[in-house]
């Protein structure tokens, strides 16, 4: 456990004083104080890149009072720079008075083990995963041009005081291992990217051998898209695989749900709590609590222990996603989604594991009842008009399916659609749901954060697909 | 304040010191710090205030042709030596690359120029505070208006980048810039749009009160969207999309995409790749332009370029690592283009607006459909459908796509060129694309 108060002027004592006289007229505030190790080696174009460690300590001292936020953040833990950020705190709310909620639930619940992922790997081990990764794909043919692989470790340490003297912890390890590989075959070049990751040690993920299977969904993605069609463009049926497409879920659903853009009424979702917004085989949680997984949390970033929320149950809307101001606002407690992309930003209300939950029907039986449509079976990103409720996502691995078969695979297209009438558009929900693999990173105002995402294969009746061919 | 060219010059000197007492043979190091202050509006009330104060360094250390990085925000010399030490250690068990070095000595920047980058005026937050007051006034005038935000930053840096072979300098900039979002209703349709403004210095940024208008006209006029169907039809990009052709086109021209063979640009020097009437240059020393830049992150001169002649591809974007793999000597693109534009064309909006009965105009996309390797391009898009030069309605949950191959060769400018970001383009005409709607 990191000690903030190790080599400097400020001592413990004099910092808790300081956060209580500053915030004890406030309605809420904390002090937050990180301490972030990050590292990423890179192979790529048969050489090893370099390799990049970086070290960032810093604390954001946030006052909260009616809908009014003040924060300073800096990365010079000292009284001086505390004190001044005091000043600018109560410069902001010098005219407003408010009364601290001193109320904050406690856990002793832990979703990830207690390690640094940057030292239980050496090195030299991790050089040498990457010159095998290298020869292993390379030596699948001549048609591999690139190969590109990349180890990305961080151990995130962070501690909140708030007023009073309350403290909160939590020790955040993450780790991502990526493949991406481009294949040229008749003048025509293709990428595949797949990766694995979470909150454990590398060896978690890349062990056995388990490396071999990232490089090989890496090629087979690149494989099928050497052989793609230009993809259809317009209105028809499309069923989405399991697992990662559900990024679907996310941009279309789980942003518009997250408490601050219903509370300023800026959500297509913002009047439709307690109405079904979905066929009644939907059910969608937002879960921060599942083991070592990339989105769960122990506490989120205001200190709130995280929960497995039920945004949307049989179709009907159930919850928003709160952190602790929109909750006051909206006369509501936090589901524990308080995150922030580091000291340097605000907390905002934000997902953590987004799924769908099972229905009954098989993906074989959703293929069938199609005559026109395609099959999209792994996506890149997405984004979303949380104001006109329009989203898109990019397929990366799509077929097209003729009289309930599937076809040929078709090349990477966007698909758009209506996020709030999205869900009852689905009309099959698939029995085979599936965690991502752990890649996934949301942006929300210029801050990103680890998510993972889940689904069943679902059977969309109508979404625009952004091809080429009318 | 922000800290002082002194502060950081010793830093980096003691960084460069320390490193060659611990057995680098080479080192470059960036030590840079900023200051921002940034207030929130929303619905005519404050909303947030932000103060950041942010020190950071970045240290590459080179054993002949071994290389290996570390950062950190934590500049205490104790910890500096402690990182110090373990990049030494990383680097010694990094394997060799015979293209690792510094940038040959004789392309790194002299004197330079002042070009105007730093405003040291401080607009404190009761100024800031009024502006917004004003923005937020004049986008509730409109009706339809149900929500607004608006933001005013205030933003100083300063930095130090120095090498071993005796490079050290740097320069303060500053930058002001405010933006509007606004949210508009009406039966039961809801959109939003925004305005922004950015500079160099205070005294040119946009009037509060255009800023607050235009965002909320903006988002009026989208209210209401119809989605079309499916056709091929010629497509208007507006300015705020027609820049992104040139991003798509600098990331396909980085020395490093062409050596690492990723780029659908590859083995097109000096070909066509734009139609006969286009012209793009990227020029570094614009007085106060936003992308304005002495010399490039390695410290190499950045001298003006002609990306494109004629619709001849003249010039990659070279550093010195992907420089000399490509046996080409660095044109200080390290870390990015800098005020990077296409030369207006012959018609003006008017005209552009008339060249088709029937176009579609672009105003917004959304998804990351760019994909460099192929030249493939499929985003969802919303605009206006226009005919015969008049603005007929909104439109909304439409995709385009097409391949910038082609793209590039039937792009028609106009010729309304403004400075307003980094990267900037007049508004464009590009045929062959496929709408996807209903």
């Amino acid at each position: 456990m990191n000690n903030f108060f190790e080599k400097t002027d400020l001592i413990r004592k004099d910092a808790e004083n300081i956060v209580s006289e500053t915030l004890h007229k406030c309605d809420d505030g904390e002090l937050y104080l990180e301490n972030t190790k990050n590292e990423s080696i890179v192979l790529d174009d048969n050489k090893i890149k370099g390799s990049n460690y970086s070290t960032d300590l810093g604390y954001g001292f946030r006052a909260v009072t009616g809908e009014v936020i003040a924060y300073s953040h800096s990365n010079e833990i000292s009284k001086e720079s505390l004190k001044r950020s005091r000043e600018n705190l109560q410069i902001t709310l010098k005219s407003k008075k408010g009364s601290y909620n001193h109320s904050i639930s406690k856990t002793n619940k832990k979703f990830y083990k207690d390690i640094n992922p940057l030292e239980e790997k050496s090195l030299n081990s991790k050089l040498e995963i990457l010159r095998e990764i290298n020869n292993y794909i390379r030596s699948k043919g001549s048609i591999v041009r690139q190969v590109t692989a990349n180890f990305m470790g961080e151990h995130k340490d962070i501690e909140i005081i708030r007023s009073g003297g309350e403290i909160l912890k939590d020790i955040r390890p993450l780790v991502r291992f990526n493949v991406s590989v481009i294949l040229e075959k008749n003048g025509k070049q293709e990428t595949g990217v797949y990766g694995v990751g979470g909150r454990q040690s590398y060896d978690e993920y890349l062990n056995n051998y388990n490396w071999k299977k990232v490089c090989d969904e890496a090629f087979r993605i690149a494989a099928v898209n050497l052989d793609s069609k230009p993809a259809p463009a317009g209105e028809m049926k499309v069923v989405l695989g399991p697992g990662w497409p559900a990024i679907l879920i996310h941009e279309a659903i789980g942003h518009g749900l997250e408490g601050d853009f219903n509370r300023k009424k800026t959500s297509a979702f913002h009047n439709l709590m307690g109405e079904k917004v979905a066929s009644e085989d939907v059910t969608i949680v937002d879960d921060g609590t599942l083991q070592n997984r990339r989105g769960s949390l122990n506490i989120d970033d205001e200190g709130t222990p995280t929960e497995k929320t039920v945004l949307i149950e049989n179709g009907i809307l159930k919850n928003y996603m709160q952190d602790r101001l929109n909750a006051r606002l909206m006369n509501t407690r936090s589901t524990g989604s308080g995150r922030r992309e580091s000291y340097k930003h605000v907390v905002l209300p934000r997902m953590r594991n987004t799924m769908m939950l099972n229905g009954k029907y098989s993906q074989d039986e959703m293929i069938a009842s199609v005559d026109k449509g395609i099959f999209a079976v792994s996506f890149g990103g997405g984004q979303v008009d949380i104001t006109s409720g329009k989203f898109v996502f990019n397929c990366t691995e799509a077929y097209e399916i003729i009289n309930g078969k599937i076809g040929s695979p078709i090349k990477g297209a966007t698909l758009i659609g209506d996020g709030p009438s999205i869900l009852k558009k689905v009309s099959l929900v698939g029995n085979n749901m599936m965690l991502d693999p752990g890649i996934g990173t949301c942006g929300k105002s210029g801050q990103g954060v680890p998510v993972g995402v889940a689904q069943p294969s679902i059977l969309i009746d109508k979404m625009t697909v952004g091809g080429t061919q009318i | 304040m922000i800290k002082n060219q002194d502060f950081l010059e010793k830093i980096a000197a003691f960084c460069i010191d320390k490193s060659k007492k611990r057995g680098a043979t080479n080192s470059n190091v960036y030590v840079s710090n900023s200051i921002s202050e940034t207030v929130n509006f929303r619905n005519r009330q404050l909303d947030e205030s932000d103060r950041s104060d942010s020190l950071a360094l970045s240290l590459t250390i080179y054993i002949n042709k071994k290389k290996s990085n570390i950062s950190s925000s934590n500049l205490s010399k104790e910890n500096l030596e402690k990182l110090i030490e373990k990049c030494i250690e990383t680097t010694k068990i990094t394997p060799e690359d015979e293209l690792n070095s510094l940038p040959d000595k004789n392309l790194l920047a002299k004197d330079i120029k002042d070009l105007n980058l730093y405003d040291e005026k401080n607009y404190d937050n009761d100024k800031k505070i009024e502006y917004l007051n004003e923005v937020e006034e004049s986008v509730f005038k409109k009706e339809k208006i149900i929500n607004s935000e608006s933001s005013f930053s205030e933003k100083k840096s300063n930095f130090i980048l120095a090498n071993s072979d005796g490079f050290l300098k740097g320069y303060k900039t500053s930058s002001f810039s405010a933006f509007c979002v606004a949210v508009s209703k009406s039966n039961g349709s809801m959109e939003r749009d925004y305005e922004y403004t950015n500079k160099c210095h205070l005294e040119d940024m946009m009037k509060s009160s255009k800023l607050g208008e235009i965002a909320a006209k903006k988002a009026i006029n989208k209210l209401n969207p119809k989605k079309i169907k499916s056709t091929k039809i010629p497509i208007i990009f507006d300015k705020r999309l027609s820049k992104g052709i040139l991003n798509v086109l600098s990331s396909a021209i980085f020395a490093s995409s062409i050596s690492r063979n990723t780029s659908f640009l590859k083995d097109k020097l000096n070909t066509e790749i734009f139609n006969r009437d286009i012209n793009i240059t990227d020029k570094p020393d614009i007085l106060k332009g936003l992308g304005s830049k002495p010399f490039d992150t390695e410290g190499v001169q950045s001298n003006e370029l002609n990306i494109v002649e004629d619709g001849i591809l003249k010039n990659y974007l070279i550093d010195t690592y992907y420089g000399k793999k490509l046996n080409l000597q660095s044109n200080g693109r390290a870390g990015g283009t800098t005020n990077l534009f296409f030369e207006n064309g012959n018609l003006d909006f008017k005209e552009l607006l008339k060249s088709n009965n029937k176009i579609l105009y672009v105003t917004e996309t959304i998804g990351h459909g760019s994909n460099i390797v192929t030249g493939d391009y499929s985003v969802g898009a919303s605009g206006f459908l226009v005919e015969n030069g008049e603005f007929l309605y909104p439109v909304n949950e439409i995709t385009i796509a097409g391949n910038f191959k082609q793209i590039f060769k039937n792009i028609t400018l106009a010729n309304d060129l403004e400075f307003k970001y980094s990267t900037n383009a007049p508004t464009a005409l590009l045929e062959g694309l496929t709408v996807a709607g209903k």
